[in-house]
């Protein structure tokens, strides 16, 4: 597979895994596994005091060998987004964030102006912006001018599961942001949405409750490496164009009974 | 003096975020640490003194989508 490069670093792998939802611990580190996945997105929440679960988790994670991509999931404003990310950059040792300013309850819609104040504080301070964002032209536009140099348009409201809610929207972004790493991030179901949103020619999907909310995630998350890879080598083969009338693939010169021809 | 920890009000002896941590049972982490909605590095914790009212929020690495 062809490599894909954010801010820089090169993956071999396309698959951008969440590390929530999993049955238990050692569920998640078989679908990192299977998933191949060299990326997996963290968070940070409150924990009291003589409590060792973050210290538990940070090690499963870092055994993967897998790159970290910290959120700022829950932030409502640019400015608890900042901080989330300053604090992200000192546990987890990387200018990665994931930056996440969310607006509406009930589609945990990300909340456009936030984002671009936060996107412009952080790259700034030297973060490397990846942020969560719609297929908005404008808002991307924005985004990018604030120094961001990937998107992560959504394809359905996070753990919709839904696949691909605007199709038009997400082939009017890629045709105007060609050089533009997208990573469709939120909203895939299954494999075949993965592959869809390869083939249209995104550059990477992440992963988290279809794979975390399986009935096996371990097999889930190889199914939906090889969907985003087999969705990848279509893009890169050149998808055939759609006709509304059948065109004979079999030659029809020299077909016998055929009374008019040769 | 009374501070509030994660969104909960507490009694605390300390006047110090690294004083708190210690008091609070905290370890050595991984973990950051914010006062009243400003990121304090870990090496300002020591100089970095509470006030009554503070609100300081204490958090560590977690799942995540």
């Amino acid at each position: 597979m062809d490599p894909l490069t954010l801010y820089g670093q090169s993956f071999s792998s396309r698959l951008l895994l969440g590390t929530a939802r999993y049955p238990s611990p050692a569920f998640l580190a078989k679908a990192i596994e299977a998933s191949g996945a060299e990326i997996v997105t963290v968070s940070l929440r409150r924990e009291a005091g003589g409590a060792r679960g973050g210290e538990t988790f940070w090690e499963l994670v870092r055994a993967s060998g897998a790159r970290v991509l910290p959120n700022t999931a829950g932030c409502r404003t640019a400015s608890e987004a900042v901080v989330t990310a300053q604090m992200a950059r000192e546990v987890f040792g990387t200018d990665w964030i994931k930056l996440e300013v969310t607006g509406d309850e009930d589609l945990l819609q990300p909340e456009p102006f936030g984002l671009v104040e936060a996107a412009r504080v952080l790259r700034s301070e030297g973060f490397c912006v990846f942020p969560y964002t719609t297929e908005d032209l404008s808002v991307a536009e924005r985004l990018l001018e604030a120094g961001c140099r990937v998107l992560m348009p959504w394809a359905a409201p996070i753990g919709s599961g839904r696949g691909i809610n605007n199709l038009f929207g997400l082939r009017a972004l890629r045709a105007r942001f060609k050089e533009t790493p997208l990573i469709v991030d939120a909203g895939l179901g299954a494999p075949s949405h993965a592959a869809a949103v390869m083939e249209l020619g995104f550059d990477a999907a992440l992963l988290n409750t279809a794979v975390a909310r399986a009935a096996d995630p371990v097999e889930m998350a190889r199914a939906f490496a090889l969907a985003i890879d087999a969705g990848r080598l279509a893009h890169r083969a050149g998808l055939m164009t759609p006709r509304d009338f059948a065109e004979a693939s079999t030659p029809v010169l020299g077909r016998a009974f055929d009374e008019h021809g040769a | 003096m009374k501070i509030r920890v994660n969104g909960e009000m507490r009694e605390v002896a300390a006047v110090t975020l690294e004083a708190l941590l210690a008091e609070l049972d905290y370890g050595e982490g991984p973990y950051a640490t914010a006062l009243n909605q400003q990121f304090v590095r870990k090496g300002a914790r020591a100089e970095t003194r509470l006030k009554e009212g503070d609100s300081i929020e204490i958090v560590a690495p977690k799942q995540g989508g």
